[in-house]
């Protein structure tokens, strides 16, 4: 295949054989109790220099628990999936998590500019459905996906896509590697103990992320049980083999909202995008994340029964996000 | 309708582009601000069945209201009584397939050929350079409906000659440059709005082209905000002011506290006449 021309951004290198062989060796086929906590989740599967990819972000029905606990545990040097993504990234990096990301979309400021021009980022450039279209690609088992987009841009100069003669109709068209990261954190509606998990209503790339990924641990609102899900299987968004550990985490989205179950607190998404904007987010990371120990605690300490029921009672619409 | 006498530009800007909402075509809209804006306006007054998707894979929904700034997308309000709940890559595919017509963006920078910044001001090798939050869905906008709408504010910092970096695709450097990079045929820029004029492109030469003016500035004032000289149309038409129906609509229930519409500057009728107005802000 002619290559016209490519982008000088790295990439992490598609291996789908390796990827093969990786489900064949480390994916148990049975069921498997998968329930642990927060802590032994991110300390187990998540390790220092890891790609790591989240769906949707730290507002809307993100895993913004497991988030906290990658932070509070000082994992360093990982490649962050950047797509549709507002201050996750921000707080990755400015709790010494991240030092790479590629980029579809991350909410900017400050902040964003100084981790660059101070070396603590580097940055790839691609968008929002590019990254997508590339973890599809690493769900198929595929080395690498055409698009018709993302061609001509500059963020394709900066990134591991290549613009090449199409072998079928001799047009340009681009490829994009797959992506595999290393591990996938999702938060989801409902979960059983083996990791058969559903997601209500629209999310950005769940499904993919978990098939693509070497490590997938899903944070639930609720554990249901596996009959739940025999009696209802085109519900089944997520299947057990794929997933590592599941973790109960009630408002784990918090501050974001879960559609059907609660809204987002809006004092504190000010209060967080008020340190992006600054360009300082270590007193909120103190306050949400190093000062306590647990997401339970958080919800405990920080924010309240109070304002949970309140959360969840300005979330009033629930058609399409139950059973 | 009744022509109104005291309103924000950019509630002009979201009026300007809702009327050229038509119902027959679908749109993909950028999640929240102006482009949002101007859709649900349209739908109320001009367009009430026209369609829209958001890259979220939300088709069609019958969103909310009044409008929650925060709850943009992956949100209940926002998604609420779609047609169908996808992901991502259902709104990606979409476009691809050429079922999407129109696209309507924000952005930060636009040139002569309709190129999109959002990604940095200044240089971006180096790392230099203000850093902004990268093109999100506007890529794949930009690349595969088959119109392009942007829309920004009238200042010379937003029209250079060259953005500084091409995140989203306009016609790159001029005619064919699109087919050549594996974009597909006959998609592109279409129209720029700003609160001052409407732009579209010169089908040979695919450069920018001033077509209208709002009724407050004058075709020099506009240039003026511009770092470059674009095309100009044989005939310069000017836009209707904003209409006190579609204001109040966007002041009830799209934009209530003014977050988006309140900054920039205000127009009022003063001698049978539009200018910039001496009371700023909502009365």
């Amino acid at each position: 295949m002619e290559i016209l021309t490519e982008g000088q951004g790295a990439y992490l290198p598609p291996d789908p054989d390796g990827f093969r062989a990786w489900v064949r060796d480390n994916k148990p086929r049975t069921l498997v109790h998968k329930m642990m906590n927060e802590h032994e989740a991110i300390e187990r599967f998540v390790s220092d220099g890891d790609y790591v990819a989240y769906d949707c972000n730290y507002f809307q029905r993100g895993p913004s628990s497991l988030i906290r606990e990658i932070i509070r545990q000082k994992k360093k040097d990982l490649w962050v999936c950047g797509k549709f993504t507002y201050v996750a990234l921000a707080l990755l990096v400015e709790g010494g998590c991240a030092t790479k990301a590629d980029i579809g979309f991350v909410g900017f400021g400050p902040w964003l500019s100084k981790a660059v021009a101070a070396g603590r980022l580097q940055t790839y450039e691609y968008s929002n459905v590019v990254m997508t279209y590339r973890l599809q690609a690493g769900a198929q088992g595929l080395p690498f996906i055409g698009v018709r987009s993302f061609g001509g841009t500059e963020g394709f100069s900066q990134s591991g896509a290549k613009l090449v003669k199409d072998p079928f109709s001799g047009k340009p068209v681009v490829l994009l590697p797959a992506l595999n990261p290393d591990v996938s954190i999702i938060h989801v509606h409902q979960a059983d103990v083996y990791g058969n998990a559903r997601v209500f209503g629209t999310g950005i790339s769940h499904v993919d992320c978990a098939l693509a990924s070497k490590r997938v641990i899903v944070s639930a609102e609720e554990i249901i049980e596996t009959d739940e899900f025999r009696r209802d299987p085109a519900r089944t968004s997520i299947p057990h083999f794929t997933v590592d550990a599941v973790v109960h985490a009630p408002f784990g989205a918090y501050p974001g909202t879960v559609q059907g179950r609660y809204a987002s607190d809006v004092q504190h998404v000010v209060e967080c995008f008020g340190g992006t904007m600054r360009g300082d987010l270590q007193p909120y990371l103190e306050k949400w994340v190093y000062s306590v120990d647990s997401h339970a605690e958080m919800l405990e300490k920080r924010v309240g029964w109070k304002k949970l029921q309140e959360l969840q009672r300005r979330e009033t619409i629930r058609e399409g996000y139950s059973i | 309708m009744t022509p109104a006498t005291h309103f924000a530009e950019r509630e002009h800007l979201i009026c300007t582009v809702s009327r050229v909402i038509e119902e027959e075509k679908s749109y993909w809209v950028g999640g929240g601000g102006e482009p949002l804006y101007s859709i649900l306006l349209a739908q109320r007054l001009y367009a009430s069945g026209v369609q829209y998707m958001t890259e979220d894979g939300v088709i069609a929904p019958q969103s909310m209201m009044p409008w929650d700034p925060l709850m943009t997308m992956v949100a209940s309000r926002a998604g609420y009584r779609a047609l169908q709940w996808g992901t991502m890559n259902t709104a990606g595919n979409f476009a691809q397939l050429g079922y999407v017509d129109v696209g309507i963006l924000n952005t930060l920078q636009v040139d002569r050929y309709g190129n999109i910044n959002s990604t940095v001001l200044g240089e971006y090798e180096g790392g230099q350079g203000r850093r902004f939050g990268g093109p999100g869905g506007a890529d794949t906008i930009a690349a595969q409906c088959w119109r392009t709408i942007l829309m920004t504010d009238q200042q010379k910092r937003k029209f250079p000659e060259q953005v500084d970096f091409i995140s989203s695709p306009g016609f790159l450097d001029g005619p064919g440059a699109r087919e050549a990079n594996g974009l597909p045929p006959g998609t592109g820029p279409w129209r720029v709005f700003t609160p001052w004029a409407m732009f579209g492109y010169e089908e040979k030469s695919c450069e920018l082209m001033l077509m209208a003016i709002s009724p407050f500035v004058t075709v020099d004032m506009v240039l003026a905000e511009m770092s470059f000289e674009p095309k100009i149309a044989p005939t310069i038409e000017t836009l209707d002011p904003p209409m006190e129906e579609e204001l109040e609509i966007i002041r009830t229930q799209l934009d209530t506290d003014g977050q988006t519409t309140g900054r920039g500057q205000w127009i009022e009728k003063r001698d049978d006449k539009y200018v910039f107005a001496e009371t700023q802000g909502r009365e």
